[in-house]
């Protein structure tokens, strides 16, 4: 009972509710955990689309990148729009300021040519390999997230950001789901007739259940972002791409049709609000140790852009929900973990319309106070002529599936045998990534 | 038919139709399979009554806008920050529609008619240009939802509200926002109900299709037009995007064993698909228009097939061949029942819309006919869970009520994850109940079940409703809540939610 009240600090919803709506939360406190793995946090951002890792951590030291870039090559080291640096070969985005800021205190790094064991090139099938954690398509219908959760002890919460579930915590156990928007924030009987209604029907009483556990909680986090996202404290220097008109542009309703503006308009304020929102959620008693995140959009195959344009959008926009996500945090972000990973990279060579096509490795974000401070997770295969994977794309050198493991095992103390047997199934070949977390 | 007619009326309206209006059941319940059949017509679909303005008219506007807005940077009319905004709104990508707010705008500066400029002087004519495409879209979106909660023939628009998803086109750009309710008009919808083929070719050549899978610039590397436009390290060149999708989501699918060659050859042969520009000569600014300059020559080999040179015929003949594929007939057979019957598709029932596909040369009215016919599609069962849409859709048919503002629609989609003409990538919005079902999403479905009740039922007693809708689906436990409700609204917000009602 102590939990569900620090969950809802009106409780007047859950007193209309019957107790049954936070079984989820309330159940996984119950449990014991292995000292100290309570306060580990992991977020897993899936970004939708295909992201360039060429771009996201251009390797400008590498002496064929920019032949193969043209246009969209980001500048080197020092130039204008030229990339951040991390290394000698690589740097990161422009746009990624705020990554590039933890990479400086050793809490960032880069898996430069990672791929999950899929090669179709297709976004379909590759999200549903990235997000099942299988060998290949359609090999498991429930997500490795989801899994992990099975194979650890306290079974911590989970929650996915947005209104439909993602694959990658779909499963056996349930998480909860939150999307910005308005709730229900009256007091109607109508909730606790639903949970009666419901009763024979598992699916939508979990559902129903966990939403109202998730939106008591959501008055708490959106308060507590708030709090966070004081004008003296929100980054002054945004990213170029954090223009005026796109701050003045939420992406709410207005007369006339605004729910069909584009949603890269979505402006950076409110990407630092949703990360902070989410860092809100997390910091509860009781709130998700484990989450994942949507980022779409990356699908660029034409207009590409390299310091500025589309995909600079897109970054900035990663870059600010990071930012909001590490000052919402405040002290538990020395005890979190984020990974950024998409579904495949593209092609080495500009294509003929200022973008890349459907690739196959690509980089990962890794980030979090809980890194141990190293250079690129994997190793890096080179640009050079005969390197590239079918003469085409960046060659992987590490499998997704590896680095996965490599996080579950330092940060969450998920056993290897889980890790091989049941989360990455048949996966005994693919040895967890070393090193990565303190 | 075995079934008691009471409950395969129910069926007949709530899996195959819309949802029924009230009244509706009544005169279903004669001849519910007759009912769905005299809706198959050869003419496709209704149009909605939305902007009556054509694809190449709002392409032509466009063009034009664009145009005004390199001028207008040209002359620093606009501050940088907002001319480079401009630029990104052309661009593809945004973040997942899953994280849009749905609250309304609450600052004055985003009220219709006050678009000011930064530093709050002189409208700022590019963003009220822009405001205008997107009105026009929303036009689109609402004549949209109020046909589908009005119409007689909601079979027939289900139909049709298939295949527009299955041809997605989404408004990721501001371009393609203009686009899409045309493209559904003149593409789609009335070629539903006749040869897959020449939807499939209505479809790939539809401007609106050429620029949302990047196809309209894709030119042949070894042509004229390489060797023209060629500057600096802009080589314009091929893009793979509109011919990969074609293979994989629209016509054989992944199971059919393509390879990244076949995806490039296909590609090549499609190079010359493109669309009028304003400086071509013919008056044909905004529509298809095939530029053999940059097609890319020589004879192509797809998935075993040799294709001889044949300008614009050349990709034409080989979506003939996809077309005919059973590949293509497995994977729309599949698509249908998911979509129509149950997220895990009967094997039976595939295979009978197989057969009909193959059997009839791709007619879609025959698959139609044979999905109606088919014992397995009427299982007592109710295995789907509906989508947001359809969700409201039927809501409103329920209330015998239509949607009168764009944001009665849009806002609510999008709060429930669907965002209208915006589909999250070209395979289209999902069908799984896993999807649709989150927490998250059935909270926003009571608290809108609950506003809609307060507005819409003036008295009326939402027993009789849930009878009008349901049918014979209604069952006791539900109609026994409803009844024991404080108030009407709240009997209305329950038969909404009741789990019969969010399935069909």
């Amino acid at each position: 009972m102590t939990d569900l009240q620090s969950l809802s600090r009106r409780g007047a919803l859950a007193g209309a509710l019957g107790l049954g709506m936070s079984v989820q939360f309330l159940g996984a406190r119950a449990r014991a955990a292995a000292p100290g793995l309570e306060h580990r946090k992991l977020v897993v951002f899936v970004c939708r689309g295909g992201m360039d890792g060429l771009s996201v951590s251009p390797p400008v030291g590498d002496p064929n990148y920019a032949a193969l870039r043209g246009a969209i090559a980001i500048p080197g080291f020092g130039q204008a729009g030229g990339a951040l640096k991390l290394d000698d070969t690589f740097g990161l985005h422009p746009s990624l300021a705020r990554v590039h800021a933890l990479a400086q205190a050793g809490q960032a790094r880069i898996a430069p040519a990672v791929a999950t064991p899929d090669r179709a090139r297709s976004h379909f099938e590759a999200q549903d390999v990235l997000e099942s954690g299988a060998a290949q398509v359609y090999g498991v219908p429930s997500g490795w997230l989801n899994r992990s959760l099975e194979a650890m002890p306290a079974r911590p919460p989970a929650m996915s950001v947005g209104p439909t579930a993602p694959l990658i915590l779909r499963g056996r156990i349930e998480a909860a789901s939150w999307s910005p928007g308005e709730g229900s924030d009256r007091d109607t009987r109508l909730p606790g007739i639903l949970q009666d209604l419901y009763a024979g029907d598992p699916m939508l009483s979990r559902a129903l259940a966990s939403g109202l556990a998730t939106e008591a909680m959501a008055r708490t986090a959106t308060a507590d972002a708030r709090a966070t996202l004081t004008p003296a404290s929100a980054p002054a220097g945004a990213a170029p791409t954090a223009t005026p008109t796109m701050a003045s542009q939420p992406a709410g309703m207005d007369a006339g049709g605004a729910a069909l503006r584009p949603v890269l308009r979505q402006g950076l304020p409110q990407a630092r609000q949703l990360g902070a929102t989410l860092a809100g959620f997390m910091v509860q008693s009781g709130g998700p140790q484990v989450a994942a995140v949507s980022v779409d959009g990356f699908d660029t195959h034409a207009n590409q852009g390299a310091a500025q344009g589309q995909l600079a959008v897109r970054l900035a926009y990663l870059d600010a929900v990071i930012d909001g996500l590490v000052s919402g945090l405040g002290p538990a972000w020395n005890d979190t973990v984020v990974v950024a990973a998409t579904e495949f990279g593209r092609t080495a060579r500009i294509n003929g319309t200022g973008g890349t096509d459907h690739g196959t490795a690509s980089t990962a974000l890794l980030l979090g106070g809980a890194l141990k401070r190293g250079g690129i997770v994997g190793d890096w295969p080179t640009l050079a002529q005969g390197r590239l994977f079918e003469d085409r794309d960046t060659a992987p050198t590490l499998d997704m599936r590896g680095l996965f493991k490599g996080v579950l095992a330092e940060h969450l103390g998920v056993d290897r045998h889980a890790l091989d047997a049941t989360v990455f199934p048949d996966s005994g070949g693919v040895a967890p990534a070393t090193g990565i977390v303190v | 038919m075995a079934l008691d007619p009471d409950l395969s009326a129910a069926i007949a309206v709530t899996r195959f139709g819309l949802g029924a209006k009230p009244g509706q059941l009544a005169q279903v319940r004669t001849d519910p399979r007759g009912w769905l059949t005299s809706q198959i017509r050869a003419q496709g679909a209704e149009l909605p009554r939305g902007n009556p303005e054509p694809s190449d008219q709002r392409l032509a506007e466009f063009r034009q806008f664009a145009q005004f807005r390199r001028q207008a940077q040209g002359r620093g009319r606009i501050a940088g920050p907002a001319g480079r905004n401009a630029d990104a709104a052309a661009g593809v990508g945004g973040p997942s529609p899953d994280m849009m707010q749905a609250g309304p705008d609450p600052r004055p500066d985003a009220q219709a008619g006050s678009v000011a400029a930064p530093g709050g002087q002189a409208p700022d004519p590019v963003r009220m240009a822009q405001r205008l495409i997107r009105q026009e879209a929303a036009v689109d979106v609402l004549a949209r939802a109020q046909l589908a909660s009005t119409t007689d023939g909601d079979f027939r628009e289900r139909w049709a509200l298939f295949w527009c998803n299955h041809f997605t086109v989404a408004a990721n750009k501001l371009q393609t926002a203009t686009l899409v309710g045309p493209f559904e008009n003149e593409a789609i919808r009335p070629r539903v109900f006749g040869r897959f083929e020449d939807l499939l070719v209505a479809s790939s050549s539809h401007p609106a299709m050429l620029l949302y899978l990047d196809q309209a610039r894709s030119v042949g590397p070894d042509t004229m037009a390489a060797r023209f436009l060629g500057r600096g390290d802009s080589q314009p060149g091929l893009n793979e995007n509109l011919a990969r999708e074609i293979l994989e989501l629209h016509t054989v699918g992944v199971e059919a064993g393509y390879t990244q060659a076949d995806v490039t050859e296909f590609a090549r042969a499609m190079t010359g698909w493109s669309i009028g520009a304003l400086r071509d000569p013919d008056g044909q600014v905004g529509r298809f228009r095939f530029r053999p300059m940059a097609h890319e020559p020589g004879a192509r080999t797809i998935m075993g097939r040799r294709y001889a040179e044949g300008g614009q015929e050349q990709a034409l003949a080989v979506m003939r061949d996809l077309a005919a594929s059973p590949h293509t007939a497995h994977h729309l057979a599949f698509k249908l029942v998911r979509h129509f019957v149950a997220d895990e598709p009967p094997p039976a029932l595939v295979a009978a819309l197989e057969r009909a596909y193959l059997q009839s040369g791709g007619d879609l009215a025959h698959v139609a006919t044979a999905l109606v016919q088919a014992p397995e599609a009427w299982s007592p069962q109710a295995q789907k869970f509906k989508t947001p849409y359809e969700f409201l859709v039927s809501s409103w048919r329920a209330a015998g009520t239509q949607p009168d503002r764009v944001e009665a629609v849009a806002q609510v989609l999008n709060g429930m994850g669907q965002r209208p003409f915006s589909a999250p990538s070209p395979k289209g919005w999902d069908e799984s109940a896993e999807t649709w079902c989150a927490p998250d999403a059935v909270v926003k479905r009571m608290v809108w079940s609950e506003g809609l009740a307060a507005q819409v039922l003036a008295g009326r007693d939402p027993s009789q409703l849930a009878r009008d809708a349901l049918g014979a689906r209604l069952t006791p436990l539900v109609a026994t809540a409803i009844s024991r409700a404080e108030t009407r609204e709240e009997g209305m917000a329950i038969f909404l939610m009741s789990p019969e009602f969010q399935r069909r």
